[in-house]
């Protein structure tokens, strides 16, 4: 009896809902991860020449990391709508937004981990005849990677909670689920959605601690890990 | 060029700006709702984190706390809260999910200002004789305020932000601008409500760096 009046009585945790609406609860995930994912992967991209071109000299560094923090402050929901005239109701637009906030936590990130290679190391390195890009490939990214990795998990856990709002357009995908809920006060889709909206950010952050572990393990042995939080505090979702 | 310049048109408009869903009455609510939500936030998380720092105990509750904001969203609290009888009561939900997001940035920046004060200058402290109450007003508050304004700005930032997706559950607020123009399909008025609601972000944020520097006790002491 419980089973199928609990879609009817409207109750909080609904067996029935999970069941026959599993299609969709899957498609929604699918959904905000793949968003997430190509957020980051994107941020990553287009961050990683930003750090490197503000490390190059102070005259690139001000206007990088101010632009980027100035990016920051905008809210998130008049970030979609300052970009719907470029892209139009689409997917584009989510996530470029995204691509934008997650830049913040990035490029403070990579620039805080490339400047904390040690002098000595570099210098090992260019006595051994490294050139440039051999030294930036095999010496100072795999020494910034901890503080690369660190700066990945907040973006990443942030954009997941950030990807709901972009169902303002219809592509916000667990975000959807609980917009399409509300007009009819739909307690178990709007707790369901939520609930899997901070497991994903859990899972996709301790997924990305596991690939940290798995590339750097040398930093088991001498010291645990220090996280490098630069941005502060978490984004307004 | 066009939708900015039809936005700037809708901004321009005086009628836009009158009424009960005109930018005035919005601005207001976001202004009241945000500035409750950040002095509970402020009443909230700043004794402890003070308090927990004074004695030094207590940090990995503070970043764990920081963490956990981190990953919860603010739209699902705010529709967790609109579909319970919490959806009755005027403004509560959204200076609840408020409040919930501005006192991490608030209790983490506090904590790790008041443990990042030099070990050596509070023992010098207390070798002059300072008593615990002293060492914290005189010693403790002053060298962690950088730190704690910078919560305090990272913190109301967020909110005016955050209240902004109050609109996206029907709660009141600049946001509802936003989201009357999409329902509409009403372009240039989305562009408009998105450059007020950024506007005031910056706004917000330029009078929080201009109050950080006036009050900053270091700044007093030179020109008493």
């Amino acid at each position: 009896m419980a089973g199928q009046n609990c879609l009817v009585t409207n109750d909080w945790i609904c067996g029935e809902y999970l069941r026959s609406r599993s299609q969709e609860l899957t498609d929604a995930t699918v959904q905000h991860i793949w968003i997430t994912a190509v957020s980051v992967a994107i941020g990553v991209a287009v961050a990683f020449p930003l750090a490197l071109l503000a490390r190059r000299s102070r005259r690139f560094a001000g206007p990088v990391l101010g632009l980027t923090t100035v990016l920051y402050t905008v809210p998130s929901l008049a970030m979609f709508s300052l970009l719907l005239p470029l892209f139009g109701l689409s997917a584009a637009l989510v996530v470029t937004g995204l691509v934008l906030y997650s830049l913040t936590i990035l490029v403070r990130n990579i620039l805080a981990g490339l400047e904390a290679v040690p002098l000595e190391a570099k210098e090992a390195a260019r006595g051994m005849g490294y050139g440039p890009a051999r030294l930036l490939w095999e010496v100072e990214l795999p020494l910034a990677l901890p503080a690369l990795m660190a700066g990945i998990r907040i973006a990443t856990v942030s954009t997941v909670a950030l990807t709901t709002i972009g169902s303002i357009v219809g592509r916000g995908g667990l975000g959807n689920l609980i917009d399409d809920a509300l007009p009819s006060f739909f307690k178990a889709q709007v707790l369901a959605a939520s609930v899997l909206c901070v497991l994903l950010a859990v899972v996709a952050d301790l997924l990305l601690l596991g690939v940290q572990r798995l590339l750097t393990p040398w930093t088991r042995i001498s010291r645990t890990r220090d996280a490098v939080d630069t941005a502060g505090a978490a984004k307004a979702v | 060029m066009g939708v900015l310049g039809e936005a700037w048109t809708w901004l321009t408009t005086g009628a836009n700006w009158s009424g009960e869903s005109g930018v005035a009455h919005r601005l207001g609510e976001h202004l009241y709702v945000s500035g409750v939500a950040l002095a509970l936030s402020c009443v909230i998380a700043l004794p402890i984190a003070l308090f927990l720092g004074h004695i030094g105990k207590g940090g990995a509750l503070a970043v764990n706390i920081s963490n956990v904001g981190r990953a919860v969203p603010v739209f699902a609290v705010l529709a967790l809260f609109m579909v319970s009888p919490l959806r009755n009561s005027g403004y509560v939900p959204t200076i609840i999910a408020l409040v919930l997001f501005a006192v991490p940035p608030l209790l983490t920046n506090a904590h790790v200002g008041m443990t990042e004060v030099d070990r050596s200058v509070t023992e010098a402290a207390r070798g002059m004789g300072m008593s615990g109450g002293q060492l914290f007003v005189r010693v403790e508050l002053p060298l962690a305020y950088p730190m704690i304004m910078t919560g305090l700005r990272s913190a109301a930032v967020q909110v005016v932000a955050t209240a902004t997706i109050a609109a996206m559950v029907g709660q009141g607020g600049l946001g509802r601008i936003i989201t009357a123009g999409f329902n509409t399909y009403n372009t240039p008025q989305v562009v408009a409500g998105a450059l007020l609601v950024a506007v005031l972000a910056l706004l917000v944020e330029t009078v929080l760096v201009a109050l950080d520097r006036m009050l900053s006790p270091l700044r007093r002491r030179r020109t008493a």
